[in-house]
């Protein structure tokens, strides 16, 4: 017996909604398994991690948190993968954010009022940006494949980062402690509960993206690009144009989730720090469907199993690398439920 | 060599049927050929020739139907086993590995020791003997097309076979290298070896084949010597009716001059692209001037320079209603009144995921107001152009507005000249504009193109169809190796000096259109 | 010669993962595939030859293990590629995430643990050693022997390769397994060899790196394995300048290999028309046929 897929003519429209629905379900199954073979009632560990962390509100706003920057950074993602950019840097262009946004508190101390808190943002946005450049560059001068040098440039970020906190930005008060100074007033996101302004700027994200691949000519540019780029240069789109483009719009959202982060929740800049946002957030962009608004019910599903993560860390003693393996495996699915898009599966026995 | 009864066929395939999905490809297909014979299988574009010697070659495997072999029931499970029969084939588009040499190429097709040294050698001895020079350690990727052939066809001779299929072999050669191929299939032939020959010329079908099977819409029509009918005859089998011929020609061509290049030179722009040398050449309002050309010769490098996808070095360069575009884009060409129309309908001329209306935004988001404003596309209107080209053109789909890739080939086709021809372009360049579209739809697409010149418009259409060209062309030049020749008044053409150009021996024909006649170097 | 000795240790000890890695991934891409999970089969493999060795007492045992991990991802990657014709890209970055999530899962006991240490001189031991034969094996087959002939053919055009017959899917299949028993076996390495011990996250973009090489090297065994050698020498000399130079931060020293890979993709990327004549035509492409 084998496999057989038998080409579509058209892409099932069916599938586009269901397969997500289809990978979520297979995710769970597969947890179940996983939680059994660690010893755990399947049901007991899937309840643990898929709905006690929305059982209480003080979870629920910590997972609208959490989501905010899966979100922001989604969403930029979802435009460059549209365009068939790979982008897989965010993580980097994430800390370069937070790296910028911190300067000021450590420099600047003195400063407070509205203005502190743009010049952070802004920062935060100049840094993702600036580091996003780098590969966009390359890629567009050089031909250099820009998934290897965007996610050589995350190792290069955090160490960069490490060094900065550890050295030049350390609170001399910290007692050695690889931390900055902690920011205070202005330098704060204003915030509900657990959830900061970077929710807002995530949900403004999301919708104006929207509207820019969904109704403007830009979208139609990068759709064209992605999908077939021979094509899209006879319609006289620029292919280096979109590179540059999808890259500054990704990397300046990840450096605004970078600043947001540092500036919402921990209002610090502390060594080690490796959230990976960046990371989690290419499974987000995958399962929104690499559309915008489709990345904000990801971005909370994936904050989900973060958060569930953490739960399961403290009330199974499972290690939180449950929750990597969980985003890991909803990507598998998702991808192998996306190919019933394209085409038909049927079982053939050998001939 | 093995003696069979002659009434014996080599091969004979009774009621062989194939079916992809709802499509029935080849529908209760008799076909029977003979030891020493060259049989012409004749059918338009889908008719179901290439789905037919597919099955033959063991490519595909048959809905239903059986195959006997020397009067014996056989499976031909792959191409392997076809290959261990005895039957050889060349495809249209050649099978063959670019970035592999040419003997290790062969040596894939061949069973037994994997010695290429010896191999090389016995390349070079038998492709001496049948006059198809070739260099075993050539990369295939630097070959011309015509080389290529040479490739796959020593492939088969290799495994000395009893039955060669080509399939339209001649439509990548210039006439002079055809005439070569048929003395060599003439020789197989007489050998003893069946040949299954692919084709839609008649002419030449007429010439070297002794029987003939005709598909139309997957059914044998007809078996027939072709040496005994005519060439109408013989199209209205294929095409199961008259095909009207494009209406007569205009007057002289009198309009003032539209499109001109100027000295373009452009350097390759991949490892396996030509470069452009120096090409000049004008059309004026009114005429349909057509480039002859073997693939693989500049022709898509030359329609993207026009196009304004690769820039030239100075503006004037390529000039639209005299105004310079040599430094400006696509757009900008279109703008100033230009259409084009790519070789590639999928992936170059549509996006293929994309449906038809979004088809239209692709090349009219520049120059159409209703189609995108104010950076915004405008679906609307979008949607109304297509349909007025859908209605137009008589382009059959299965739904309202399916994606490209839906369509079949005519019906694509016909649909991307139809959204360039709607702007009613006063410059229109075509690359391959009838390519691997049935006789249909093909008509539709020449008479628009000569309708189009007749109201005024320069229409240059690059071709490697010379019976298209000559059906259209007010003048003709060639192109071959990145260079263009001279353009001649079409009736001042013939066919044997179209293919002294493509074989770079502009002086020669020079020579036959000022009537010498010769073939002799000028001193 | 005291001095030179220790350094050229810790070359070959930095090269070899890349260098098994590499042309595991060089055959895979020779085949048309771009496996860009090398880092998630990697760490798996590394664990799961910790955990071997961990509990049977016998690395021999692990590098077994490890090279098993490292296939069984490629397995999975290899279905959801070849079978499911999935995007190569995205499924690559999926197996990655998942093996770096799975490998700290199972490793969390193996922690902070010993092991006993695959048999070496100064550094030097089968695994090194097995890496040139490695190299020079693959060189062999892919440009002396019929099946690797069979190889590149469909890396250059699986559409050709089929209608001769050659079954497309199926040398994919064996291609990517392999390279991700490679892939494995360099995971191996690095938790048997080069530290040993079991720290999550071990690899370190190694992975990844060992993907720049293949393009650097113009997908040839032998320019990999230079490319390796060039690439350990230059990250370790920067380690030793430290000594005598004060001053330089030691991150800058860690974040060296990264910049020399993005250098280096730009010196070999640099000429368009060079690239593209040296990649394999299909990389990257999924193949389904019609039937």
């Amino acid at each position: 017996m084998a496999l057989i897929l038998e080409r579509r003519v058209e892409r099932a429209r069916k599938w586009m909604w269901l397969s997500p629905l289809l990978a979520l379900a297979l995710t769970v199954v597969a947890g179940a398994i996983i939680f059994a073979l660690a010893g755990v009632n399947p049901l007991h560990g899937l309840y643990t991690y898929f709905i006690s962390p929305l059982m209480d509100g003080w979870d629920r706003e910590k997972l609208i948190a959490k989501a905010a920057p899966l979100v922001l950074i989604g969403v930029g993602l979802a435009v460059a993968y549209t365009a068939n950019v790979w982008n897989i840097g965010a993580e980097g262009q994430f800390v370069a954010g937070a790296l910028l946004a911190g300067l000021v508190p450590v420099f600047l101390p003195a400063w407070q009022g509205p203005s502190v808190m743009a010049a952070m943002l802004l920062l935060g946005v100049i840094g993702g940006l600036a580091w996003a450049m780098v590969p966009a560059l390359l890629r567009a001068r050089f031909h250099a494949n820009e998934i290897l040098t965007s996610l050589m440039l995350v190792y290069v970020m955090r160490l960069a980062y490490d060094w900065a906190v550890r050295g030049p930005l350390r609170d001399p008060q910290a007692m050695n402690f690889p931390k900055t100074v902690r920011f205070e007033g202005w330098q704060v996101l204003p915030a509900w509960g657990e959830i900061h302004l970077g929710a807002a700027f995530a949900l403004v994200a999301a919708l104006v993206l929207y509207v820019v691949m969904v109704k403007m000519l830009k979208g139609f540019e990068l759709r064209a690009l992605g999908s077939s780029p021979r094509a899209a240069r006879f319609a006289g789109f620029s292919e280096h144009r979109a590179i540059y483009f999808v890259f500054a719009v990704s990397g300046a959202l990840a450096g605004l989730a970078g600043a947001c982060d540092v500036m919402g929740v921990s209002r610090q800049l502390q060594a080690p720090y490796e959230p990976n946002y960046g990371f989690v957030a290419i499974i987000v962009a995958f399962l929104g469907r690499l559309n915008p608004v489709g990345v904000i019910f990801a971005g909370l599903l994936l904050a989900l199993s973060y958060m569930g993560g953490e739960t399961a860390k403290v009330t199974l003693g499972i290690s939180d690398n449950i929750a990597k393996v969980f985003q890991g495996m909803l990507l598998i699915f998702i991808l192998a439920c996306d190919t019933l898009i394209l085409y038909r599966i049927r079982w053939q026995g050998r001939a | 060599m093995k003696s069979v009864p002659a009434q014996t066929p080599l091969l004979e395939a009774r009621k062989l049927t194939k079916t992809f999905g709802a499509l029935t490809a080849n529908d209760a297909v008799d076909l029977v050929v003979r030891e020493g014979e060259i049989h012409a299988l004749l059918g338009e574009n889908g008719a179901g020739k290439s789905t037919l010697v597919k099955m033959l070659y063991g490519a595909l495997q048959p809905t239903s139907g059986a195959l006997f072999w020397k009067g014996e029931a056989i499976a031909i499970a792959n191409p392997a086993a076809a290959r261990v029969l005895g039957i050889g084939m060349v495809f249209q588009h050649f099978s063959l590995f670019e970035a592999l040499t040419a003997v290790e190429n062969i040596a894939l097709a061949l069973p037994g020791d994997f010695d290429l040294a010896a191999l090389s050698q016995r390349i070079t001895t038998l492709s001496a003997d049948y006059g198809l020079p070739l260099q075993p350690s050539a990369t295939i990727a630097d070959l011309s097309v015509g080389e290529r052939q040479r490739v796959e066809i020593v492939r088969c001779l290799l495994q000395n076979p009893k039955l060669l299929i080509l399939d339209e072999p001649t439509s990548v050669l210039t006439p002079q290298e055809a005439e070569q191929l048929f003395i060599t299939l003439k020789r197989l032939a007489a050998e003893g070896c069946a040949i299954l020959y692919i084709s839609h010329r008649l002419e030449e079908v007429r010439r070297i084949c002794q029987r003939a099977t005709i598909l139309r819409q997957g059914r044998v029509v007809a078996a027939c010597d072709p040496r005994r009918e005519t060439p109408a005859s013989l199209a209205r089998l294929m095409v199961g009716g008259d095909i009207h011929a494009v209406r007569a020609h205009r007057d002289e061509a009198a309009g003032p001059v539209r499109l001109k290049v100027n000295e373009l030179s452009l350097p390759p722009d991949g490892p396996f692209s030509v470069a452009l040398k120096d090409i000049s050449l004008a059309v004026r309002g009114g005429e349909v001037f057509c480039i002859a050309g073997v693939a693989g010769n500049g022709q898509s490098e030359l329609f993207d320079a026009l196009s304004g996808e690769r820039l030239a070095d100075y503006g004037h360069a390529v000039e639209i209603d005299d105004q310079p575009a040599g430094r400006h884009g696509v757009n900008w060409r279109r703008r100033h009144g230009a259409a084009f129309v790519p070789e590639e309908r999928l992936g170059h001329g549509a996006v293929p995921m994309f449906h038809l209306s979004d088809n239209v935004v692709l090349t009219r988001h520049a120059v159409d107001a209703t189609v995108a404003a104010n950076r915004r596309v405008l679906r609307p209107g979008a949607r109304a152009i297509a349909d007025r080209v859908i209605a137009a053109f008589d382009v059959r789909k299965g739904k309202p507005d399916p994606e490209a890739r839906a369509l079949s080939g005519g019906n694509l086709q016909k649909y991307v000249v139809g959204r360039e021809m709607d702007r009613n372009p006063g410059v229109l360049v075509v690359n391959q504009p009838t390519w691997g579209v049935d006789a249909g739809a093909a008509a539709t697409i020449r008479q628009a193109l000569v309708d189009l010149a007749t109201r005024g418009a320069a229409v240059l259409v690059i071709s490697q169809d010379l019976d298209e060209i000559f059906e259209i062309a007010d003048r003709i030049a060639v192109i071959a190796r990145g260079e263009l020749s001279e353009a001649h008044a079409a009736r001042e053409m013939t066919p044997e000096m179209i293919g002294l150009y493509m074989a770079g021996m502009a002086e020669a024909a020079e020579a036959q259109a000022a009537g010498e006649g010769s073939h002799g170097p000028h001193p | 010669m005291d001095a030179v000795l220790p350094i050229l240790l810790t070359i070959i000890a930095a090269a070899t993962p890349l260098v098994l890695a590499g042309i595991g991934e060089l055959m895979v891409e020779r085949s048309g595939v771009l496996n860009l999970g090398v880092e998630g089969m990697m760490i798996m493999g590394a664990v799961a030859g910790f955990g071997a060795a961990f509990m049977t007492g016998s690395p021999y045992l692990g590098i077994l293990a490890a090279i098993a991990a490292g296939a069984a991802m490629a397995l999975l990657f290899g279905f959801l590629t070849l079978t499911l014709a999935t995007n190569q890209t995205a499924t690559g970055l999926a197996i990655t995430l998942l093996g770096l999530g799975l490998s700290g899962l199972i490793g969390k006991p193996f922690t902070g643990q010993p092991i006993t240490r695959l048999p070496n001189w100064h550094g030097i031991d089968i695994l090194v050693i097995f890496s040139f034969i490695l190299t020079g094996a693959v060189a062999w087959f892919l440009f002396r022997s019929r099946a690797g002939l069979i190889v590149r053919a469909v890396g250059d055009n699986h559409t050709s390769a089929h209608t001769l017959g050659y079954p497309v899917i199926r040398v994919r299949y064996l291609a990517v397994l392999f390279g991700g028993g490679c892939a494995g076996l360099a995971g191996g390495y690095l938790s048997l060899s080069y530290t040993p011990q079991w720290i999550e996250g071990m690899t370190a973009g190694k992975g990844w790196i060992a993907l720049a090489l293949v393009v650097f090297a113009s997908w040839r065994p032998w320019r990999l394995l230079a490319g390796a050698y060039l690439f350990g020498a230059i990250s370790i000399l920067a380690f030793t300048v430290q000594t005598f130079a004060l001053g330089i931060p030691s991150q800058f020293l860690s974040a060296l290999p990264y910049l020399v890979t993005v250098v280096a993709l730009v010196i070999i990327s640099r000429n368009r028309l060079m690239l593209r004549a040296n990649t394999p035509a299909c990389l990257g492409r999924p193949f389904v046929p019609d039937r």
